[in-house]
């Protein structure tokens, strides 16, 4: 069986103890974990999906930016974290599957552990009321 | 065969005295030697030092593998025999730091006012090896390392030779931040190590009320390890990496205990300084 490091380990308990959403990818771009509180922005448990790849992820968000500009899976903080392997920041809107519009704020890092070993990224959302 | 022999089973701080006596008071240490020779000796606790005269005279080259560098794993290396013997090559294998290098790590104890011989003047011949999740050989020896749960950088190593196998995770909070290992064997820090291994020396160091209290020090009570032990379906299970505080009359009523209570399908001996465990 596939055994996930350390740094994701820790990264998926701490998730699992927080109030914020948040996402858990590794270096492929695969939905690795989400936290209770991410289910209602992907309107899925993590419990009944599991994994999910990163074409699948992305097909599930509609997301546009602060003007309503369409946006696509690559300009967004955890792809930017992922490819570029630095912090990234944005504001957006996310149409999910339950067809909620939310205003959220993502902030995306990427994971760098021990031994400089990249193992991928992790995004924070916070609901902004607008 | 591989003989694998406990020179250290105490956690934390020597802790010798009279009520100690029976489990060892020594910190961690573990020879393991390969049906070719080969020497690997696992932590440099204070054990290290009765290990030094067991070593065959002959012997031209240690491999020393550290988990990582809290002093109850390193103390004993300042004493350790060949690495003050011209002739003798030691190789140290141990985790990177996530600033420092490995060397400068170790010379923060090998070197004074800590130890008064810094380690550029030990007169062996010394080669670090920084390791993370890796795959090495030694000798007859395959071994893989990986990074587990516990305070600064740690490793486990898995040591395999002539289809037998020991995994020496001996600090070790897998269950920090989850509840019952319930994330399943792939989220569980350690496991790949621990499959189906024939002897696994695992952190025993508290009781479940201790745990309460150091959550987040990167120690297993009790029943953790064994329900460890039971997810990687080990064979045989060897506690170790007891608490200083523990004597041996607690000990054994705190194995007892446990087993009564899982009555575990698999074979458990709590570490105790001296014993010797052979594969067949």
């Amino acid at each position: 069986m596939a055994q996930q490091e350390i740094e994701m380990i820790l990264y998926r308990h701490l998730a699992s103890h927080l109030q914020t959403p948040v996402f858990l990818i590794d270096t492929e771009g695969k939905l690795v974990f989400f936290n209770e509180p991410a289910e209602p922005i992907l309107g899925r448990r993590f419990a009944e999906t599991g994994t999910m790849s990163a074409a699948e992820l992305s097909s599930i968000f509609k997301v546009t930016d602060l003007d309503g500009n369409p946006m696509e899976s690559d300009e967004l903080p955890l792809a930017i974290a992922l490819a570029e392997r630095r912090p990234a920041n944005q504001r957006l809107w996310i149409l999910g599957l339950d067809n909620v519009r939310r205003c959220i704020e993502s902030t995306a890092l990427p994971i760098i552990g021990q031994a400089d070993r990249f193992l991928g990224a992790v995004a924070f959302f916070w609901e902004l009321d607008l | 065969m591989m003989q694998i022999t406990l020179w250290g089973t105490r956690g934390s701080l020597a802790a010798p005295g009279p009520e100690t006596n029976r489990y060892g008071g020594n910190t961690s240490c573990v020879g393991v030697e390969g049906p070719e020779g080969t020497l690997l000796v696992l932590d440099a606790g204070t054990g290290i030092r009765r290990l030094n005269a067991s070593l065959p005279k002959t012997l031209r080259r240690v491999d020393v593998l550290l988990t990582h560098l809290h002093l109850d794993h390193i103390q004993g290396l300042g004493f350790f025999g060949p690495l003050r013997q011209p002739g003798y090559e030691v190789h140290i294998w141990g985790p990177a730091g996530t600033s420092l290098s490995l060397r400068e790590r170790l010379s923060r104890y090998l070197s004074p006012p800590l130890f008064p011989v810094y380690i550029r003047d030990m007169t062996s011949s010394i080669v670090l090896h920084e390791v993370a999740t890796d795959n090495f050989e030694i000798g007859e020896f395959k071994i893989s390392s990986a990074l587990v749960g516990h305070y600064d950088p740690t490793l486990g190593f898995r040591i395999e030779t002539a289809g037998k196998s020991v995994t020496y995770l001996p600090d070790h909070e897998p269950a920090l931040g989850t509840k019952d290992f319930s994330a399943g064997p792939e989220w569980t820090s350690g496991y790949a190590l621990a499959a189906g291994v024939d002897f696994l020396i695992h952190d025993a160091q508290y009781t479940p009320v201790e745990y309460e209290m150091r959550m987040g020090w990167g120690h297993s009570s009790i029943p953790q390890s064994f329900q460890f032990a039971g997810l990687s379906e080990a064979k045989h299970f060897v506690p170790f990496h007891h608490d200083p505080n523990h004597s041996d009359n607690e000990l054994d009523r705190l194995f007892k205990q446990q087993i009564r209570s899982m009555k575990p399908a698999f074979k458990v001996t709590p570490a105790a300084e001296g014993m010797v465990f052979k594969t067949d």
